[in-house]
């Protein structure tokens, strides 16, 4: 992939790859491009160069609704629960484009963040920030999707909440979901990682397994902090 | 204590029975520019002209039925005529969204820009009012007039005051309630209106759901121009139909949805009714209320008015002034439906 916002491209020559069942971690300094990454596999940003594939299809000129129709599910790092909506609105407006009854994906989810269905009437904006993005990642579930990519899940949620919401996403990974996350805590998560990215200046420096990368020397002491 | 009932009496005809008709009216009014404001995110100054188009055509539709002969009895004629100036206020909404307004969207406009645009609309639907029906005032309330007299009033209760409820006044008042209602409904319980209101609050979340901003856009324009043909419509009926008064009745109506929070429908009902009673309460002459709740000689020799009704505007224009003053967010917070 090669892309950017303006006239410079911050991704560089940055491949990402997925199987299914598998959860992938994209880590790196900030201003690296993970985040752009992410807004390139979704589309939200076209590239200048370079290709997506999905389950074979070619998506790279795919709008972003298209990605959802298709089994791609996104959850942006920031607003990403409706605030003025109930939680069970969030879920059923995750399930917008299903014509056929989600109740059984909804009972799903609260299986998944039983926290939930106890607020399920209780408007988004009012929970918690780790309730908030159990709701989040809840939204793009409905859809069932094949692949699901989180910028950031744990941004600005405790460390307690950090480990339950990386418990719950290998979880979902169980479920024969693919997942692809970017994130800051970099340690805690390639210790939960398949297989690991770390991006510099938009293009990949290291891809390994999470745990090869975790012991290499020059990854921990680049990005890691020894 | 008969004293008492006969200053309330006073009270209900002449301030609150009215004040709650005219409420409904900028209350519905309020909700139109709110709808546009929460999903398209500007300030509609054509609002007030279209309301006002909605009313021409009511007025036409309603000739027209009476030349066939077709009444409802004792109720306005102008209620049969609604669904027609319904659709064809939507069709003009519709109309120049498709011709104005997407065309901005498409550029991703500034909401200053919308802003001029609705004002350039206001104008253009100004000159199409005065062209096919003129500036000329038109009555077109039918029907019987009153719901309950005020000799009936009195006879029935033996109080001096007579208490008046016109028949406009109450289907104001009664279609206002269920129009409301219905509204509720759909945003509430519907697909369709949950997934507005989705939009409303996070639209590039919207669009990663899989929402069509083209759809949620069209049903917005289809419920606002409805709004706007029935409040037309209604003060038309209770006040008679002077095409250009409606112009005047955008500040009221702006006031309301703000001090309500703009972009919240509950906010703009209830800013509609505050809005309402404070013009009827501030503008009214309390000298026969005084003289019944007090000892005879006690009657003030002035009217006791606070301000005089050639002010009534100049009130909603304070309490919009107060409003942004102390809470500019309105009484419920805004932005989203």
């Amino acid at each position: 992939m090669f892309g950017g916002y303006g006239a410079a491209d911050i991704l560089q020559d940055c491949t990402i790859a997925i199987d299914k069942g598998e959860v992938v971690v994209v880590v790196g300094p900030n201003g690296a491009g993970k985040s752009t990454a992410m807004k390139a596999l979704f589309g939200m940003l076209n590239l200048r160069k370079g290709s997506l594939f999905f389950n074979g299809e070619e998506i790279t000129s795919m709008l972003p609704q298209e990605r959802v129709r298709l089994g791609m599910g996104f959850v942006p790092q920031n607003s990403n629960v409706f605030t003025s909506m109930t939680v069970e609105e969030n879920l059923e407006m995750g399930a917008f484009i299903r014509r056929d009854d989600y109740s059984e994906s909804i009972a799903q989810v609260f299986r998944l963040f039983p926290a939930l269905e106890e607020k399920r009437s209780q408007p988004a904006g009012e929970l918690s920030g780790g309730q908030r993005q159990q709701v989040a990642v809840g939204r793009a579930l409905m859809t069932n999707p094949d692949v699901l990519m989180l910028d950031e899940p744990t941004a600005g949620v405790s460390p307690i909440v950090m480990d339950e919401l990386f418990d719950r996403i290998l979880e979902v990974a169980k479920t024969g979901i693919a997942v692809i996350m970017v994130e800051q805590n970099a340690r805690q998560a390639l210790e939960i990682a398949d297989r690991g990215y770390v991006l510099v200046q938009g293009q990949n420096r290291y891809s390994d397994t999470g745990a090869a990368l975790l012991a290499d020397q020059n990854v921990r002491k680049a990005f890691l902090g020894g | 204590m008969i004293d008492i009932l006969n200053a309330l009496a006073l009270l209900a005809n002449f301030v609150i029975v009215p004040a709650l008709a005219y409420g409904s009216q900028l209350a519905l009014g309020a909700l139109g520019v709110t709808m546009i404001y929460a999903v398209l995110r500007f300030s509609n100054f054509a609002h007030g002209e279209t309301m006002s188009f909605g009313a021409m055509i009511s007025v036409l539709a309603t000739w027209g039925l009476q030349e066939a002969g077709i009444t409802i009895g004792s109720l306005p004629t102008a209620l049969l005529a609604l669904p027609i100036s319904i659709i064809a206020t939507v069709c003009v909404c519709l109309l120049f969204d498709r011709l104005v307004y997407r065309y901005y969207r498409t550029q991703k406009a500034a909401p200053v820009t919308y802003l001029i645009i609705s004002v350039g609309v206001l104008f253009v639907l100004s000159g199409v009012i005065r062209f096919i029906i003129g500036p000329k005032d038109q009555i077109f309330a039918d029907g019987q007039r009153f719901i309950l007299k005020a000799r009936a009033f009195k006879e029935m209760t033996g109080l001096d005051q007579g208490l008046a409820i016109k028949t406009t006044q109450g289907v104001t008042v009664v279609t206002a309630v269920v129009i409301v209602a219905l509204l509720f409904w759909f945003l509430n319980r519907t697909r369709t209106g949950k997934s507005m209101r989705a939009y409303s609050d996070n639209e590039e979340l919207a669009l990663l759901s899989g929402i069509n901003p083209a759809r949620v856009v069209m049903i917005t324009w289809i419920i606002t121009g409805a709004l706007a043909a029935i409040a037309g419509t209604l003060y038309g009926l209770d006040k008679g139909y002077k095409p250009f008064t409606y112009l005047g009745l955008v500040l009221p109506i702006f006031s309301a949805a703000i001090v309500g929070g703009v972009g919240n429908p509950v906010g703009a009902i209830f800013g509609g009714f505050v809005i309402a009673f404070s013009e009827m309460l501030l503008t009214f002459a309390y000298k026969r209320v005084i003289a019944y709740l007090t000892p005879g000689d006690w009657v003030p020799d002035g009217l006791m008015q606070l301000l005089a009704t050639d002010y009534k505007l100049a009130v909603s224009f304070v309490i919009l002034v107060i409003v942004l003053l102390i809470k500019p967010t309105g009484m419920f917070s805004g932005k989203t439906l």
